[in-house]
């Protein structure tokens, strides 16, 4: 029983890791030698040149400060408001809290789709297509997963901390930042991991406001390598930018691990 | 489970000579402002504007005009729209299952007592960490009916291989499997739901002589159904808006292309995002936005409404 438990553990496993290995052995392949069988593990010709050819084909670099800047930003910025809401749901007493929070909430289930045009009309009237802002801006107003997590553990805070710094005279905005926050490390690492990996990866809004070639995104960039875009086999290079892409996340994956699987596990949480 | 607990400490409670404080009022509203606004600016809002738009011609570069009805009735008699309600339906029908199936079987696997448990996760969440760009361009190859690593033992064991990717009743299926590809988190997430139930369970359901089979559907299954509940309405709403390993292997912004051999892979929201922002019929593709969503909130109403019949909740517990 437990013999085929771990076969199909391990087999499985490594059907999952085998396309992921594909695409960082391409990355050093030549465009004829990626499409062959039985496939190539390791390249030959070992074409390492193709990490330094690729910036001069394609503004890697820029892409990769663009991305950087827009995950930085709007991370930062759906942190920041959604604590700030969190405490605000956890810890106030006020009426109307429950509903807008109840409210809040059932917009997890609200498809993008409807939203986005309304939202693409707005900042094209605002003149914000073919600039960062459509990207980040949205994100300094609170994510409602955010604040559902940051909530929950906010409340596991004893509230004695909090009734000490009222005596000693602390304001509401002092207390969030002095003894809230520090206090609720844990859970914003793990909810700082979710934001970061979700703009890391984006995609659909890059696409819809990015135009400009200088504003391409990591993202935008592997997607305009594609052959039918470019007119030429890039798929190498696709495979290198790709790779460039993932390196960070895997570096961050394994770096904070078991923040990282927190933070997924506790997203499926309850709605 | 986790070192994050989710359950609350003792909640400021009301007490009755206890009123609502002004300041704690005002500053409750200051720290949720925010979110409020968010709330309204870019969801609450945009569903409004949105449904006003289906009723309307609109460019972006001139007004609004209205048309009433008249991009609905277009979209009835539009064979692209219904194109691609049949395959998305088609991917829903064959992914929502197959997802949640294929993620709890995994989980269970690795559930119980294991050796290299991290080991283990770590292989099977990792592919959910490339970005769907990537993952999309890797599949190109992994579905390759010469090249590909799927069909090679297929054809080497004498088995139908099919084109995957080159075959319009395939393509469909292709895209289900690139999406179960990165289905990590709901591994994750059943994982951690399946090893939070309690082992006394199991061991007095032991003690009365249950096997495994019935330790699985007596115990496993109802105390984790919430949890599958939950995933299936993420799933279902998700599955109808799949996008962009679609438009990497078929999309293309080119006027009048086509999704595709016989444009088998134009998803709702690829034919969607041509509308909005290739051919800037925004009305027509509001109009398109707003069946979408219809349809999934009618969906999500009516799983909502079975929920009574299999899913378990313990008693006591505070849901919200």
């Amino acid at each position: 029983m437990n013999v085929i438990r771990y076969a199909i553990l391990v087999g499985g496993g490594i059907l999952m890791l085998t396309p992921f290995f594909w695409l960082v052995s391409s990355s050093f392949k030549t465009p004829a030698t990626i499409y062959v069988f039985p496939p190539q593990w390791i390249p030959d010709p070992f074409r390492w040149q193709n990490y330094v050819e690729v910036f001069d084909a394609v503004p890697v670099l820029r892409a990769s400060w663009n991305t950087v800047y827009i995950t930085l930003f709007a991370s930062i910025g759906v942190i920041l408001s959604s604590a700030m809401a969190a405490y605000g749901f956890a810890r106030l007493r006020f009426r109307g809290r429950d509903l807008t929070f109840s409210l809040l909430l059932s917009t997890v289930m609200l498809p993008y789709v409807v939203t986005m045009i309304p939202i693409f009309i707005m900042f094209s009237r605002l003149g914000w297509v073919d600039s960062f802002k459509p990207l980040i801006v949205p994100h300094w107003f609170g994510g409602p997963i955010t604040i559902f997590m940051l909530r929950q553990f906010f409340r596991t805070i004893p509230l004695e901390l909090e009734a000490a710094a009222r005596i000693d005279g602390a304001s509401r905005p002092r207390i969030f930042a002095q003894v809230i926050i520090p206090l609720a490390r844990p859970a914003l690492v793990v909810t700082s991991i979710l934001a970061l990996v979700f703009n890391w990866n984006g995609f659909l809004e890059p696409l819809i406001y990015l135009r400009k070639t200088k504003l391409y995104t990591l993202a935008l960039l592997v997607n305009s390598l594609r052959e039918f875009e470019s007119g030429l086999d890039w798929t190498h290079y696709m495979m290198v930018v790709s790779t460039i892409m993932v390196v960070p996340v895997l570096i961050l994956y394994f770096l904070a691990q078991r923040a990282f699987i927190e933070g997924i596990v506790l997203t499926g949480l309850k709605g | 489970m986790a070192s994050i607990s989710t359950t609350p400490a003792a909640q400021p409670r009301l007490k009755i000579w206890q009123r609502l404080s002004f300041e704690e009022t005002v500053f409750g509203w200051l720290f949720i402002l925010p979110a409020v606004l968010g709330l309204i600016l870019f969801q609450l809002g945009p569903v409004l504007v949105s449904m006003g738009l289906s009723f309307t011609e609109y460019d972006i570069i001139n007004r609004p005009t209205w048309n009433g009805l008249e991009n609905y009735t277009r979209l009835f008699q539009d064979d692209l729209w219904i194109k691609s309600i049949q395959v998305t339906l088609k991917y829903v029908v064959i992914y929502v299952p197959a997802a949640l199936i294929f993620a709890y079987l995994v989980a269970l696997l690795m559930s119980g007592r294991i050796r290299g448990i991290s080991a283990w996760r770590t292989m099977w969440y990792l592919p959910s960490i490339v970005p769907s760009v990537a993952a999309a361009a890797v599949w190109r190859w992994g579905l390759h009916p010469e090249f590909g690593p799927i069909n090679f033992p297929l054809k080497v064991l004498g088995l139908p291989a099919p084109r995957w990717l080159a075959d319009p009743d395939w393509i469909v299926p292709s895209i289900v499997f690139i999406s179960l590809w990165s289905l990590g988190n709901s591994v994750l997430i059943f994982l951690a739901s399946i090893t939070g139930v309690p082992r006394s369970f199991y061991e007095a359901a032991e003690v009365d002589g249950a096997g495994i089979w019935r330790q699985f559907t007596t115990i496993t299954l109802p105390l984790t159904s919430s949890i599958i509940f939950f995933q299936l309405i993420i799933t279902v709403i998700n599955s109808f808006q799949v996008f962009t390993s679609a438009f990497i292997l078929f999309g293309s912004n080119a006027a009048g292309s086509v999704a595709g051999p016989g444009n088998a892979a134009l998803f709702y929201m690829l034919y969607m995002y041509r509308n909005a922002f290739g051919y800037f019929r925004n009305g027509y593709a509001s109009a398109m936005a707003w069946l979408l969503f219809l349809t999934v909130a009618i969906l999500t109403f009516i799983l909502f409404k079975t929920q009574n019949r299999w899913v378990y909740y313990e008693a006591g517990d505070d849901n919200e």
